[in-house]
Protein backbone atom coordinates (compact mmCIF):
# COMPACT_ATOMS: atom_id res chain seq x y z
CA UNK A 1 0.00 0.00 0.00
CA UNK A 2 2.58 2.52 1.08
CA UNK A 3 4.87 1.27 -2.29
CA UNK A 4 3.87 4.29 -4.97
CA UNK A 5 6.87 3.64 -7.05
CA UNK A 6 4.81 4.30 -10.13
CA UNK A 7 5.75 7.78 -9.72
CA UNK A 8 9.06 7.44 -10.45
CA UNK A 9 8.66 4.99 -13.11
CA UNK A 10 6.13 7.03 -14.55
CA UNK A 11 7.92 9.28 -15.26
CA UNK A 12 10.48 7.58 -16.64
CA UNK A 13 7.92 5.83 -18.95
CA UNK A 14 7.90 7.11 -22.51
CA UNK A 15 4.43 9.50 -23.98
CA UNK A 16 2.66 9.34 -26.87
CA UNK A 17 2.31 7.01 -29.73
CA UNK A 18 5.98 5.30 -28.07
CA UNK A 19 4.48 5.13 -24.84
CA UNK A 20 1.30 3.40 -25.87
CA UNK A 21 3.90 0.76 -27.67
CA UNK A 22 5.29 0.45 -24.40
CA UNK A 23 2.55 0.18 -22.03
CA UNK A 24 0.79 -2.89 -24.00
CA UNK A 25 3.83 -5.13 -24.96
CA UNK A 26 5.56 -4.29 -20.82
CA UNK A 27 8.16 -5.68 -22.29
CA UNK A 28 6.55 -9.30 -22.38
CA UNK A 29 6.62 -11.66 -24.77
CA UNK A 30 3.82 -14.35 -25.19
CA UNK A 31 5.43 -16.41 -28.00
CA UNK A 32 9.08 -17.26 -27.67
CA UNK A 33 8.89 -17.18 -31.69
CA UNK A 34 10.10 -14.59 -33.71
CA UNK A 35 7.94 -11.64 -34.45
CA UNK A 36 7.76 -11.78 -37.90
CA UNK A 37 6.84 -14.83 -37.94
CA UNK A 38 3.85 -14.30 -35.68
CA UNK A 39 2.87 -11.31 -37.57
CA UNK A 40 2.67 -13.36 -40.61
CA UNK A 41 0.60 -16.10 -38.78
CA UNK A 42 -2.06 -13.25 -37.72
CA UNK A 43 -2.18 -12.27 -40.77
CA UNK A 44 -2.81 -15.45 -42.20
CA UNK A 45 -5.41 -16.01 -39.62
CA UNK A 46 -7.55 -12.96 -40.80
CA UNK A 47 -6.94 -14.23 -43.95
CA UNK A 48 -8.43 -17.46 -43.06
CA UNK A 49 -11.53 -16.11 -41.90
CA UNK A 50 -12.04 -14.12 -45.17
CA UNK A 51 -11.73 -16.86 -47.33
CA UNK A 52 -13.67 -19.07 -44.44
CA UNK A 53 -16.13 -16.44 -44.98
CA UNK A 54 -16.51 -16.69 -48.89
CA UNK A 55 -16.88 -20.12 -48.86
CA UNK A 56 -19.70 -20.46 -46.55
CA UNK A 57 -21.09 -17.66 -48.21
CA UNK A 58 -20.95 -19.92 -50.92
CA UNK A 59 -22.32 -22.75 -49.40
CA UNK A 60 -25.13 -21.04 -48.56
CA UNK A 61 -26.18 -19.37 -52.17
CA UNK A 62 -26.04 -22.93 -53.64
CA UNK A 63 -28.02 -24.86 -50.70
CA UNK A 64 -30.89 -22.29 -51.19
CA UNK A 65 -30.86 -22.03 -54.73
CA UNK A 66 -34.15 -23.97 -56.33
CA UNK A 67 -32.20 -23.97 -59.50
CA UNK A 68 -29.83 -26.86 -60.33
CA UNK A 69 -26.12 -26.23 -59.86
CA UNK A 70 -24.23 -26.28 -62.75
CA UNK A 71 -21.97 -29.49 -63.16
CA UNK A 72 -18.72 -28.25 -62.44
CA UNK A 73 -17.17 -31.41 -63.85
CA UNK A 74 -18.66 -30.23 -66.93
CA UNK A 75 -18.00 -27.10 -66.76
CA UNK A 76 -14.71 -27.06 -66.18
CA UNK A 77 -13.75 -29.83 -68.50
CA UNK A 78 -11.44 -29.54 -71.44
CA UNK A 79 -11.00 -31.13 -74.94
CA UNK A 80 -7.87 -32.82 -75.67
CA UNK A 81 -6.90 -34.76 -78.52
CA UNK A 82 -10.35 -35.78 -79.28
CA UNK A 83 -11.58 -37.20 -75.42
CA UNK A 84 -13.51 -34.66 -72.93
CA UNK A 85 -11.23 -34.67 -69.50
CA UNK A 86 -13.46 -33.31 -66.80
CA UNK A 87 -11.31 -30.56 -64.46
CA UNK A 88 -8.02 -31.44 -66.66
CA UNK A 89 -7.03 -27.88 -66.39
CA UNK A 90 -8.02 -27.23 -62.55
CA UNK A 91 -6.60 -30.82 -61.76
CA UNK A 92 -3.03 -29.31 -63.66
CA UNK A 93 -3.33 -26.03 -61.98
CA UNK A 94 -3.98 -28.00 -58.39
CA UNK A 95 -0.22 -29.53 -59.73
CA UNK A 96 1.45 -26.92 -60.68
CA UNK A 97 0.47 -25.38 -56.76
CA UNK A 98 1.64 -28.39 -55.23
CA UNK A 99 5.15 -28.32 -56.89
CA UNK A 100 5.67 -24.62 -56.25
CA UNK A 101 4.96 -25.55 -52.23
CA UNK A 102 7.63 -28.11 -52.66
CA UNK A 103 9.90 -25.76 -54.34
CA UNK A 104 9.17 -22.99 -51.79
CA UNK A 105 9.97 -25.58 -48.68
CA UNK A 106 13.21 -26.50 -49.99
CA UNK A 107 13.64 -23.05 -50.62
CA UNK A 108 13.39 -22.01 -46.92
CA UNK A 109 15.74 -25.03 -46.42
CA UNK A 110 18.27 -23.92 -48.29
CA UNK A 111 18.21 -20.10 -46.94
CA UNK A 112 18.76 -21.93 -43.47
CA UNK A 113 21.83 -23.20 -44.67
CA UNK A 114 22.94 -19.91 -45.79
CA UNK A 115 23.27 -21.16 -49.54
CA UNK A 116 21.72 -18.11 -50.67
CA UNK A 117 22.09 -18.70 -54.92
CA UNK A 118 20.15 -22.48 -54.03
CA UNK A 119 17.61 -20.72 -52.14
CA UNK A 120 16.87 -17.60 -54.59
CA UNK A 121 16.87 -19.95 -57.39
CA UNK A 122 13.99 -22.40 -56.21
CA UNK A 123 12.16 -19.19 -54.96
CA UNK A 124 12.19 -18.21 -58.52
CA UNK A 125 11.14 -21.20 -59.61
CA UNK A 126 8.52 -20.99 -56.99
CA UNK A 127 7.16 -17.40 -58.41
CA UNK A 128 7.67 -19.20 -61.89
CA UNK A 129 5.02 -21.76 -60.86
CA UNK A 130 2.63 -18.99 -59.59
CA UNK A 131 2.72 -17.30 -62.62
CA UNK A 132 1.73 -20.43 -64.46
CA UNK A 133 -1.07 -20.97 -62.06
CA UNK A 134 -2.54 -17.13 -62.94
CA UNK A 135 -1.94 -17.86 -66.52
CA UNK A 136 -3.97 -21.04 -66.56
CA UNK A 137 -6.41 -19.20 -64.59
CA UNK A 138 -6.89 -16.39 -66.70
CA UNK A 139 -7.33 -19.09 -69.64
CA UNK A 140 -10.02 -20.50 -67.35
CA UNK A 141 -11.93 -17.08 -66.55
CA UNK A 142 -11.43 -16.24 -70.58
CA UNK A 143 -12.88 -19.85 -71.77
CA UNK A 144 -15.80 -19.27 -69.23
CA UNK A 145 -16.58 -15.70 -70.27
CA UNK A 146 -17.01 -16.73 -73.90
CA UNK A 147 -19.50 -19.44 -72.68
CA UNK A 148 -21.78 -16.58 -71.26
CA UNK A 149 -20.70 -17.10 -67.72
CA UNK A 150 -21.42 -13.97 -65.70
CA UNK A 151 -21.82 -12.64 -62.11
CA UNK A 152 -24.96 -12.04 -62.75
CA UNK A 153 -26.13 -15.25 -64.66
CA UNK A 154 -25.14 -17.92 -66.81
CA UNK A 155 -26.50 -20.48 -69.27
CA UNK A 156 -25.77 -23.85 -67.34
CA UNK A 157 -28.07 -23.18 -64.04
CA UNK A 158 -27.96 -21.31 -61.20
CA UNK A 159 -26.72 -17.51 -61.27
CA UNK A 160 -24.96 -17.47 -58.21
CA UNK A 161 -22.31 -19.93 -59.89
CA UNK A 162 -20.52 -16.82 -61.85
CA UNK A 163 -20.65 -14.51 -58.98
CA UNK A 164 -19.33 -17.04 -56.62
CA UNK A 165 -16.74 -18.75 -58.79
CA UNK A 166 -15.43 -15.27 -59.91
CA UNK A 167 -15.25 -13.88 -56.30
CA UNK A 168 -13.47 -16.60 -54.55
CA UNK A 169 -10.96 -18.16 -57.56
CA UNK A 170 -10.11 -14.01 -58.50
CA UNK A 171 -9.52 -13.73 -55.01
CA UNK A 172 -7.52 -16.79 -54.59
CA UNK A 173 -5.64 -15.32 -57.47
CA UNK A 174 -4.81 -11.93 -56.55
CA UNK A 175 -3.22 -13.90 -53.66
CA UNK A 176 -1.05 -15.70 -56.02
CA UNK A 177 -0.39 -12.75 -58.01
CA UNK A 178 0.81 -10.94 -54.72
CA UNK A 179 3.11 -13.68 -54.02
CA UNK A 180 4.39 -14.18 -56.83
CA UNK A 181 5.34 -10.34 -56.55
CA UNK A 182 6.08 -10.82 -52.68
CA UNK A 183 8.81 -13.90 -54.12
CA UNK A 184 10.64 -12.00 -56.72
CA UNK A 185 11.15 -9.29 -54.12
CA UNK A 186 12.74 -11.76 -51.42
CA UNK A 187 14.53 -13.56 -54.07
CA UNK A 188 16.29 -10.59 -55.50
CA UNK A 189 17.03 -9.35 -52.22
CA UNK A 190 18.31 -12.87 -50.94
CA UNK A 191 20.60 -13.01 -53.96
CA UNK A 192 22.23 -9.29 -53.77
CA UNK A 193 23.01 -10.45 -50.31
CA UNK A 194 20.60 -8.03 -47.94
CA UNK A 195 19.98 -11.36 -45.58
CA UNK A 196 23.63 -12.54 -45.55
CA UNK A 197 24.68 -9.13 -44.20
CA UNK A 198 22.29 -9.22 -41.01
CA UNK A 199 23.33 -13.16 -40.95
CA UNK A 200 19.30 -13.46 -40.80
CA UNK A 201 17.38 -15.58 -43.29
CA UNK A 202 14.33 -15.64 -41.23
CA UNK A 203 12.43 -13.94 -44.25
CA UNK A 204 11.93 -16.66 -46.45
CA UNK A 205 10.69 -18.98 -44.37
CA UNK A 206 7.99 -15.79 -43.62
CA UNK A 207 7.61 -15.43 -47.38
CA UNK A 208 7.04 -19.44 -47.90
CA UNK A 209 4.23 -19.06 -45.04
CA UNK A 210 2.23 -16.92 -46.72
CA UNK A 211 2.95 -19.13 -50.34
CA UNK A 212 2.13 -22.24 -48.26
CA UNK A 213 -0.79 -20.54 -47.29
CA UNK A 214 -1.94 -19.73 -50.83
CA UNK A 215 -1.71 -23.17 -51.71
CA UNK A 216 -4.05 -24.63 -48.64
CA UNK A 217 -6.58 -21.83 -49.58
CA UNK A 218 -6.57 -23.95 -53.10
CA UNK A 219 -6.59 -27.40 -51.24
CA UNK A 220 -10.13 -26.18 -49.98
CA UNK A 221 -11.53 -24.28 -52.86
CA UNK A 222 -10.73 -27.36 -55.32
CA UNK A 223 -12.57 -29.58 -52.54
CA UNK A 224 -15.70 -27.36 -52.01
CA UNK A 225 -15.90 -25.62 -55.31
CA UNK A 226 -14.46 -28.17 -57.85
CA UNK A 227 -15.27 -31.41 -57.02
CA UNK A 228 -18.38 -30.95 -54.55
CA UNK B 1 12.14 -27.82 -21.95
CA UNK B 2 14.29 -25.16 -24.12
CA UNK B 3 18.05 -26.66 -24.30
CA UNK B 4 20.20 -25.12 -26.58
CA UNK B 5 18.81 -27.91 -28.72
CA UNK B 6 15.52 -26.86 -29.26
CA UNK B 7 16.13 -23.01 -29.21
CA UNK B 8 18.15 -23.21 -32.00
CA UNK B 9 15.05 -25.47 -33.72
CA UNK B 10 12.58 -22.35 -32.59
CA UNK B 11 14.79 -19.77 -34.55
CA UNK B 12 15.36 -21.43 -37.09
CA UNK B 13 13.28 -24.38 -38.56
CA UNK B 14 15.17 -26.82 -40.52
CA UNK B 15 14.66 -30.52 -41.40
CA UNK B 16 15.48 -33.05 -43.56
CA UNK B 17 15.19 -32.39 -46.92
CA UNK B 18 14.11 -36.09 -47.54
CA UNK B 19 10.92 -35.13 -45.27
CA UNK B 20 9.68 -32.27 -47.60
CA UNK B 21 10.66 -34.83 -50.92
CA UNK B 22 8.18 -37.37 -49.21
CA UNK B 23 5.71 -34.89 -48.36
CA UNK B 24 5.91 -32.98 -51.61
CA UNK B 25 5.45 -36.63 -53.31
CA UNK B 26 2.26 -37.70 -51.01
CA UNK B 27 0.84 -34.66 -51.73
CA UNK B 28 0.83 -35.52 -55.45
CA UNK B 29 -0.46 -38.78 -54.31
CA UNK B 30 -3.28 -37.01 -52.74
CA UNK B 31 -4.37 -34.82 -55.18
CA UNK B 32 -4.20 -37.61 -57.56
CA UNK B 33 -6.54 -39.08 -55.43
CA UNK B 34 -8.87 -36.25 -55.16
CA UNK B 35 -9.21 -35.96 -58.98
CA UNK B 36 -9.59 -38.95 -59.36
CA UNK B 37 -12.77 -38.68 -57.27
CA UNK B 38 -14.05 -36.68 -59.81
CA UNK B 39 -12.84 -38.69 -62.62
CA UNK B 40 -14.03 -42.03 -61.67
CA UNK B 41 -17.61 -40.55 -61.42
CA UNK B 42 -17.93 -41.60 -57.34
CA UNK B 43 -20.97 -40.54 -55.90
CA UNK B 44 -23.29 -40.03 -52.83
CA UNK B 45 -22.01 -40.19 -49.45
CA UNK B 46 -18.29 -41.91 -50.65
CA UNK B 47 -17.73 -38.80 -52.43
CA UNK B 48 -18.49 -36.42 -50.17
CA UNK B 49 -16.69 -38.05 -47.47
CA UNK B 50 -13.70 -39.04 -50.13
CA UNK B 51 -13.21 -34.85 -50.62
CA UNK B 52 -13.14 -33.98 -46.72
CA UNK B 53 -10.56 -36.85 -45.92
CA UNK B 54 -8.53 -36.12 -48.66
CA UNK B 55 -8.99 -32.37 -48.23
CA UNK B 56 -8.13 -32.60 -44.84
CA UNK B 57 -5.30 -34.80 -44.97
CA UNK B 58 -3.78 -31.96 -47.68
CA UNK B 59 -4.35 -29.41 -45.59
CA UNK B 60 -2.78 -31.12 -42.43
CA UNK B 61 0.42 -32.05 -44.00
CA UNK B 62 1.00 -28.43 -45.35
CA UNK B 63 0.52 -26.92 -41.89
CA UNK B 64 2.20 -29.27 -40.57
CA UNK B 65 5.48 -29.93 -42.60
CA UNK B 66 5.72 -27.37 -45.33
CA UNK B 67 4.39 -24.45 -42.34
CA UNK B 68 6.27 -26.13 -39.24
CA UNK B 69 3.39 -25.68 -37.18
CA UNK B 70 4.09 -29.36 -36.21
CA UNK B 71 7.67 -27.70 -34.37
CA UNK B 72 6.04 -24.70 -32.83
CA UNK B 73 5.35 -24.34 -29.47
CA UNK B 74 1.66 -25.50 -28.33
CA UNK B 75 0.55 -21.96 -26.83
CA UNK B 76 1.64 -20.56 -30.59
CA UNK B 77 -0.47 -23.92 -31.78
CA UNK B 78 -3.47 -23.17 -30.03
CA UNK B 79 -3.18 -19.47 -30.94
CA UNK B 80 -3.72 -19.86 -34.77
CA UNK B 81 -5.46 -23.09 -35.23
CA UNK B 82 -7.91 -22.77 -33.01
CA UNK B 83 -9.84 -19.75 -33.39
CA UNK B 84 -10.87 -21.11 -37.05
CA UNK B 85 -13.08 -23.59 -35.61
CA UNK B 86 -15.37 -20.62 -34.66
CA UNK B 87 -15.82 -20.43 -38.46
CA UNK B 88 -18.27 -23.93 -37.99
CA UNK B 89 -20.30 -22.23 -35.87
CA UNK B 90 -20.67 -19.70 -39.22
CA UNK B 91 -21.51 -22.58 -41.20
CA UNK B 92 -23.61 -24.35 -39.00
CA UNK B 93 -26.05 -21.10 -38.62
CA UNK B 94 -25.69 -20.51 -42.37
CA UNK B 95 -26.79 -24.22 -42.93
CA UNK B 96 -30.15 -23.32 -41.45
CA UNK B 97 -30.71 -20.07 -42.72
CA UNK B 98 -30.13 -21.50 -46.43
CA UNK B 99 -32.52 -24.47 -45.92
CA UNK B 100 -35.13 -22.16 -44.37
CA UNK B 101 -34.45 -19.59 -47.71
CA UNK B 102 -35.03 -22.78 -49.57
CA UNK B 103 -38.55 -24.01 -48.18
CA UNK B 104 -39.39 -20.37 -48.45
CA UNK B 105 -38.89 -20.03 -52.66
CA UNK B 106 -40.10 -23.49 -53.21
CA UNK B 107 -43.24 -22.93 -51.32
CA UNK B 108 -44.23 -19.51 -52.00
CA UNK B 109 -42.02 -18.78 -55.62
CA UNK B 110 -42.52 -21.72 -57.46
Amino acid sequence: MSAIPSVHTAEAAPLGLRGLVADWSSDRQAFHIAWGKVMMWIFLLSDTFIFGSFLTGYMTVRASTTVPWPNPSEVFSLRIAGTDLPLILIAIMTFVLISSSGTMAMAVNFAYQHSRRKAALLMFATAAFGVMFVSMQAFEWTKLIHEGVRPWGNPMGAAQFGSTFFMITGFHGLHVSAGVIYLSVVSTRLLRGRYEKRGNYQIVEIAGLYWHFVDLVWVFIFAFFYLW
Amino acid sequence: MSGPATQQQQQHQQHPIGLYLKVWLLLFVLSAMSYGVDYFHIQGLMRWSLIIVLMLLKAGFIVAVFMHMAWERLAFICAILLPPLALLVLVGLMASEASHTLLSRLLFFK
